[in-house]
């Protein structure tokens, strides 16, 4: 092999670099800060399983935009047979009373920034960043 | 080699038969819109509003339908003529109906300002234009904004020969004077709005709010709302028992909001 010290030097710091997260953390003492959303106290179950809603939200939300907006139907069943109202507003927001506390925390960790509350808004008609 | 092959192939043809049916399996996984409408919720054949010209004209520098709508719909107020944003307004009786107008039109008449608004055509050439669909027509006749979909072309604003679209050359949202109501969307820049008939008044059973707001201070029958398919509707009666214009027939777009003169 040519160059086999550069090559190894090399690809010792590129290691090093990409599991630098794992050392610094483990040099910290504590796992890096969670989301840690808050989930509203007054309900147990969300419309669908919570594995689904964690992954797919986004998905269900754009099936309700497209049915209540254009088909201008506003009645959802969930998997269980409950009926919900298609809205944002009143259902979402019913229940998590608190965005900041819910939808942003997620959102603000992962660096997305949905464009929803661009137009919609809170329950207290607080103008959303993220 | 040959026999290898044919399993290879078999194999691969399952895998792929048993993908295509695990996909629509996996997104089956949440529940299901329901086709019925909302309890209580307003439905028609057609929608349409008749405006009564005289009684309106009455009290010319009302604006209670014109607030009520700006207000509920979180509609910005902004001054400049180039960017503002109306839903419902007044124009001048000779701008309005240029057609009806002559030199001979009695001169208080011509600058009287006539109420004006969407006129959810039934042949409507905004959403003959619109590339993506952003508007469009309902079943109930009501040409319907989508602003998820709007690109912000301006298309639509072309097309219309009323004037009745409005572009957001800015975020609206520091415009909205009155106070944002949290329980409407604002838009945001670079979309289109205009009047929408009150579609979410509409699902709770209550009529748009201009004709609610008019009929209470100008007295009923001021704005008249209603299914013009239903020849029992109070809207229907009013077309038969007064003569009424509309704004621009000779275009063809077929405005469905009827000026009784």
């Amino acid at each position: 092999m040519y160059d086999k010290g550069k090559i190894l030097a090399g690809l010792a710091v590129f290691l090093a670099m990409m599991t630098l997260p794992f050392w610094y953390s483990a040099a910290r003492g504590k796992a890096a800060a969670k989301a840690d959303p808050v989930l509203p106290k007054t309900e147990k179950k969300c419309v669908e399983s919570r594995q689904y809603m964690r992954e797919s939200h986004m998905e269900l939300l754009n099936r309700w935009r497209d049915a209540v907006v254009r088909e201008g139907r506003r009645i959802y069943i969930a998997q269980d047979g409950t009926r919900y109202e298609m809205s944002l507003h009143n259902t979402c927001l019913g229940c998590h009373t608190e965005k900041a506390q819910f939808c942003d925390k997620c959102h603000a960790y992962v660096g997305e920034r949905p464009f929803c509350w661009d137009c919609h808004l809170d329950r207290k008609g607080i103008q959303g960043v993220t | 080699m040959d026999e290898n092959r044919r399993a290879f192939l078999k194999a691969a043809g399952c895998a792929i038969l048993g993908a295509g049916l695990a996909a629509p399996v996996a997104r089956a996984a949440a529940g299901a819109v329901s086709p019925e409408s909302a309890p209580g919720e307003l439905t028609a054949g057609r929608w349409a509003i008749a405006i009564n010209v005289r009684k309106c004209l009455q009290r010319e520098d009302c604006r209670a339908c014109i607030d009520a709508c700006h207000v509920a719909h979180n509609v910005p107020q902004i001054e400049d003529p180039i960017r503002e944003v109306k839903w419902l307004w007044k124009e001048p009786f000779k701008d309005t109906f240029a057609s009806a107008t002559h030199p001979h039109l009695d001169k208080g008449l011509a600058d009287k300002r006539v109420l004006v608004l969407c006129n959810h055509c039934d042949n409507p050439p905004c959403v003959r234009v619109c590339p993506t669909k952003a508007t469009w027509k309902r079943q109930d006749g009501i040409v319907m904004m989508d602003q998820h979909r709007c690109i912000g072309c301006r298309y639509c604003i072309v097309g219309c020969p009323y004037g009745s679209r409005s572009f957001n050359w800015q975020d609206p949202r520091p415009f909205i004077t009155t106070g944002i109501r949290p329980d409407y969307p604002t838009r945001t820049k670079g979309v289109v709005e205009k009047c929408t008939f009150c579609t979410e008044r509409l699902v709770k059973g209550l009529p748009p709010a201009c004709v609610e707001v008019c009929n209470k201070v100008s007295g009923p029958g001021t704005m008249t709302f209603g299914d013009i398919r239903d020849p029992k509707s109070e809207v229907a009666r009013a077309l038969k028992d007064g003569f009424s214009i509309r704004r621009k027939p000779e275009l063809g777009t077929e405005p469905q909001i009827f000026y009784l003169v």
